[in-house]
Formats: structure tokens, sequence, C-alpha cells
């Protein structure tokens, strides 16, 4: 949340800046900035969401509730939604047992943990897709076991599951980690002293601190999950209704031109970024509350 | 509660924080931890805490040897330099805090947890603020919320670090005075930490001096500041003016000159510093004097009731290349009836120097 922290004073100095005569640019150069970046944005931005939406539509409303009604369509809802439910739980317990080491304790090699949560941005979600055919596949350095003991990773929803946790394990930590050490330990230690227990100082204390940050670091996290491509195709498989997601939906329909229940698909993406977008600003909004009353 | 510390011994890496400290702090009594920062009062409060372990050495609440006992169960109040306020909870929900995380077994009832919040929130002045947040609170108002909240679970002893540590000058002075009362209407076993020696002379019963993680000396506020046992002590509580020299029976000699001192068991003939007090100099402008040291007046600082003069000694007087500097304070019309002009050379005659062996040499 140090990035929530940081939206509230970058406002109000924009403002102190943008009143100061002294420091007030030219009208001229400002409408150009202005326009270039408000070019840039319709062009890339809002273009191509309107452009999905636009595409979804073409053809009617029957046709663009057919697309997401279809069994196979369904059923990679369903299935986007089951791994978001794993790997954002799973995510959120790790992320936040991660960030509590890190930042409320000393020891050996925290840097070098520091560094490999951020492993998963730094690798292309395909080698990460790779690694676990590599580890649970036929071939894999576990294949054989996991075939005697009848258990399936890849090609089937574990895969899915793990490749998804894999990609999206530093959104919450990552978020924690800066929050967690700028407040240090004085709150808990008041606590412990006060009489507190390890769990009620985690409930009362640490938890409502956190929360906004929490709570942002899980919605970027489920974003993310919900919308993973590269890892997931790799360890998929792509078999329809059984093992593809919606962003493996949308390329199957697409790569057979089926561009409206493509873009159809594609719309129900587009609208959980919205969403997460809305909430996005919901939450630093609050946070900045928050702040404000910190301050 | 009286409190023991025995033989503790502590260390950060290769850093000795505090090096087989023995002290006893008498059940009731409101001490001071005073020393310079680094010189482990901190860490030794926090030992007594329990929120730090020793390497080794015992602690001893009430008697009883407390070592391995869990801070939780040491009931210990504990204020922090920087309040720990829960920032999430109201001013009451913080003072209640410690209540409310009791076992149920021993967890007061709602109306009694109520009438004890506001009993101490009245204790503190702060009863009309009870549900405000932290953050809508000024350092003072925030520090008293803290003491509150330490005070509610009935605390044996009663750990300040650095209370006034984070606060105005103002604010500071007029806290001191009211810790002083609270203490006087509570008596609770109180110690704090800080490294403001008038903080320490004024508000405590009790001073502590610590240096380099070691017990330098333990007294009350006058036996610390009149008999400082060390050097140390010397110079740490007050301004203080060095003499470098050769002990000559009753006299301090430095170079020419020739200091009557107070006399410790000191070798003929040793090398020794001696110390006094800008207040305990006098400065004679009669150079025919047979006592005292020559020096050169260098500036006379009026302001307030009483002047501050600052003197050079002469080049070279005592041997030691760069001039020593010297400070005297006397009331201001000692200063006009001297005719004391900047530049002009004077003697200064110690009414009372106090010698120890120089470590240095």
């Amino acid at each position: 949340m140090a990035a929530v922290a940081g939206v509230l004073h970058a406002r109000v100095d924009a403002r102190r800046y943008e009143t100061n005569a002294a420091t007030r640019e030219a009208p001229w150069v400002r409408r150009l900035i202005l326009g270039a970046a408000l070019s840039f944005f319709v062009l890339f931005l809002l273009m191509p969401l309107l452009a999905v939406f636009a595409e979804a539509l073409r053809k009617g409303w029957f046709t663009y509730v057919t697309a997401l009604t279809d069994p196979d369509a369904l059923s990679a809802i369903y299935l986007t939604l089951l791994v978001a439910a794993i790997a954002v739980p799973l995510n959120l317990v790790f992320g936040v047992v991660a960030a509590w080491t890190i930042a409320k304790f000393e020891f050996r090699g925290k840097r070098f943990l520091t560094t490999l949560i951020d492993l998963p941005f730094s690798v292309s979600p395909v080698i990460a897709g790779l690694i676990f055919v590599l580890l649970f596949g036929a071939q894999g350095w576990f294949g054989d076991w996991l075939f005697e003991h009848d258990i399936k990773i890849i090609f089937a929803v574990p895969g899915l599951v793990l490749a998804t946790v894999f990609v999206t394990f530093p959104f919450v930590a990552r978020e924690l980690i800066p929050l967690m050490e700028a407040q240090g330990r004085e709150e808990e230690e008041a606590a412990v002293v006060l009489g507190a227990n390890g769990w009620q100082i985690f409930w009362r204390v640490t938890l409502p601190n956190i929360k906004w940050g929490l709570l942002y670091g899980v919605i970027l996290c489920n974003a993310r999950a919900m919308g993973e491509f590269g890892a997931v195709s790799v360890v998929s498989g792509h078999i329809r209704g059984q093992t593809n997601t919606l962003p493996l939906h949308v390329e199957i329909l697409y790569n057979e031109y089926n561009f409206a229940a493509a873009f159809a698909v594609a719309s129900l993406l587009a609208l959980l970024a919205m969403v997460t977008l809305g909430l996005k600003s919901v939450i630093e909004w609050k946070a900045n509350q928050g702040v404000t009353a910190t301050d | 509660m009286s409190i023991q510390v025995e033989h503790i011994h502590k260390t950060f890496g290769q850093f000795v924080a505090l090096d087989q400290v023995s002290v006893n702090f008498p059940d009731g009594a409101l001490t001071a931890l005073l020393g310079p920062s680094g010189c482990g009062k901190t860490t030794l409060l926090r030992v007594i805490a329990g929120l730090e372990t020793a390497d080794s050495g015992r602690v001893i609440l009430d008697g009883e040897d407390a070592s391995s006992t869990h801070v939780r169960q040491r009931q210990v109040g504990f204020v922090f330099q920087h309040y720990a306020l829960f920032r999430h909870l109201t001013v009451f929900e913080n003072v209640a805090f410690g209540l409310r995380v009791r076992p149920r077994r021993t967890r007061p009832k709602e109306a009694e947890i109520r009438l004890r919040v506001h009993r101490l929130l009245d204790l503190v002045q702060l009863d009309p603020l009870a549900n405000r947040f932290p953050t809508q609170l000024s350092g003072g108002q925030r520090q008293r919320v803290a003491l509150a909240r330490a005070l509610a679970v009935e605390p044996k002893v009663l750990l300040l670090d650095e209370p006034f540590g984070a606060l105005d000058a103002q604010v500071r002075k007029e806290l001191r005075r009211w810790l002083r009362r609270l203490h006087d209407e509570l008596h609770i076993t109180s110690l704090f930490v800080t490294h403001d020696q008038e903080e320490a002379l004024e508000v405590a019963d009790r001073v502590v001096l610590m240096h380099r993680g070691r017990v330098e000396q333990v007294g009350t506020p006058t036996e610390v500041y009149e008999h400082p046992a060390s050097p140390f002590v010397y110079g740490f509580l007050g301004a203080v003016n060095t003499f470098h020299g050769r002990i000559d029976g009753t006299h301090l000699r430095v170079g020419e000159a020739t200091l009557p001192h107070d006399g410790d068991a000191i070798h003929q003939g040793a090398d020794a510093v001696g110390f006094t007090r800008p207040h305990e100099l006098e400065i004679v402008t009669d150079l025919a004097t047979p006592h005292g040291i020559e020096v050169i007046l260098d500036r006379i600082l009026t302001f307030g009731a009483s002047a501050r003069v600052e003197l050079d000694s002469l080049p070279d007087a005592d041997g030691r290349g760069e001039p020593t500097h010297y400070e005297v304070i006397l009331p201001r019309e000692k200063v006009d009836a001297l005719g004391l002009v900047e530049g002009q050379r004077v003697r200064l005659v110690p009414s009372r120097i106090h010698v120890f062996p120089n470590q240095t040499a």
C-alpha cells in the first residue's frame, strides 16, 4: 500500500505545483502534454476496450448470450472461477505469512527471500508453465510416480491451479512488505506487553493495520489469476469443456474464426478488468482516508 | 514491586549493549536510567520488560526470578517513545485493549471495563477525547493515552522508554511535572529512560547513570550531581571545566599555576584531571593573586539573570598545544562590578575542584 499512500501526497503536491504561478507551465505546453497523453490513452486503452464490446455485440444480443451460455463457455467460466477460488486464498495466506516474516523478523537470507518472491514477475509465464510440465508431466521428474499413483496434474485442474499460484505469487506479499516494514513492530510489542497472545495480536492489531493493502493485493492477484494466459496455456492441454479457462477459450474461438463468440467471452474478461479497477479506486480512496487520518 | 537485575549481559553481534549490569530498583521509587544514546539504557529497560532476552544474567521481580517468564506474564506497563498507540482504535478502545484481551475467566464485565477506562482517562485528563482516534491528538495527549493504556492492566511496574523524547520543549516540561505528580499519587515502581540529564535530575527519586553498557553511578539526583563518581558522570551531568595537571600536595599543578583540590586519595605526583562546574569558578582581575590560573577572556554573553563568560588558557600554558576552553557563570552585576572586557587577562580561581586520575595518560 506504499503505492496507495503515495497517491494522496502526489495529488496534494500536483495541485500546489499547478496553482503556483512560479511552477506553472505556459498554456500551450500544458495543452500539448495533456493532448499527447489523452490521444495515447484513447488510441491504446479506450479504443481496444470499446472494440471488444462493439465486436461482441456486432451480431446482436442473441448471439452474445448464446456464446456465453454455450456449455464450453460455461465450463470455462466455472473453471476460471474455481482456479481463482483456490489460487487467491492460497496466495493470500502465503502473502501475509511471507510479508510478516520479512517485515517483522531479522534472519539470514532475508534479502534472498525478498528477491525470490519477485521471481514469478521476472520469469516469462510460458517458462513458468514449462517448469510444471518438466516437474509433473509424463516425462517429468515426478511423472512416473504420479502415473503409478494415478494422479493427474498436467492437463488437469491441479496443473492450472499450480501455474496460477506461481504466476500470482508476488501480488499480496509485494503489497504488504513495504506497508508492514513502514509500520514497524511497536504496536505488536505494545499489544504483547498488554497481555495479548499471538492470535489476538494478529486479529486485533496487525490485520486491521494492513487490511486495505491486503485487499488491494488480493484484488490484483484475483485479476491476474482469472486473466492469466501463458502459464496456464502450457499446462492446460486445451481440452474443451475440461481444462479450458476463459482466456484459453477466447483463443480457441478466435482461432476458429468465431469472432463474435470470441469477443463475447473476451468482454467478460474486460468487465472483470473494469470491476477490478473500480474496486481498486474505492480501496485507494478508503485507504487514503486512513492515511489522512494517520498524518 | 522491587526490581533487581543481576549480571545482565547482552550483545548485538559484536556490540556489547549491556556488560554485566547489576542494579536494584527499590519498591515504589521513580528511577531514571540516564545516559548518552547507545549506552544500553533502553536495552536494559526492554530486558526488564521481557521484550528483549539477555544473553546471561537474571531479572528478579518482587524477589522472584522472572528471567524465563514471558512478557505477558510479567505484569509490566510499558510506554514507548513513539507512543505505539493502536491507530485503528479510539482512545477508549486503546485503553481498554489490555482488559479485552484477557482470557474470559479473568476478563472484567463490559460495564466494569467502561468504568475503569473512564476512570483512567479522567486520571490523565483525557476523558472528553475518549472517542477520538490517536491521529486526532497532539503528541502530549497521545503519550498520556499510552500511559493510561499501560496503567489499565494494573501493572506492578511502569517502564517508560524516553517518554518525552518525541515532544517539543514546552510540552515536555509540563509532562515531566505531571508524571512526577502522577507517581506521587500512585506510588507504582517506575523506571524511565532518558538522555536528558535535566529531566532525570528533576523528575526522578534516583538516577542510574549508564555509559557503554555499564552502570557508572547510582544515587539521588543531588548525590550524583554533587559527587560524581567518574569523569564521565561529571561531564554528562552538566557543563564542566577540566584542568589537566599533576598532583602536588593539596594542589593540582597546571603548568605554572596551582589550584587547590578537594583531596581524594590520588598518588603524589600522579597525572590528574580536575573538574569544576562553571559556577564554581571565580574570576579575579588582580593578576598578582597567588592562586588560580591565568587566562584570556574571550567572550561575555549576557542574557537572562546570569552572565556566561568564555575564556581561553594562555597559549601553551599546560603544555598541551591547543588552548583549553573554560566557561564561567556568574551574576550579571558581578561582570559589571569587575569591569570585564573581552581580550583582558584575568585569573580563574576555583572554589571547588574535584580530581580524578588521568585515564588517558
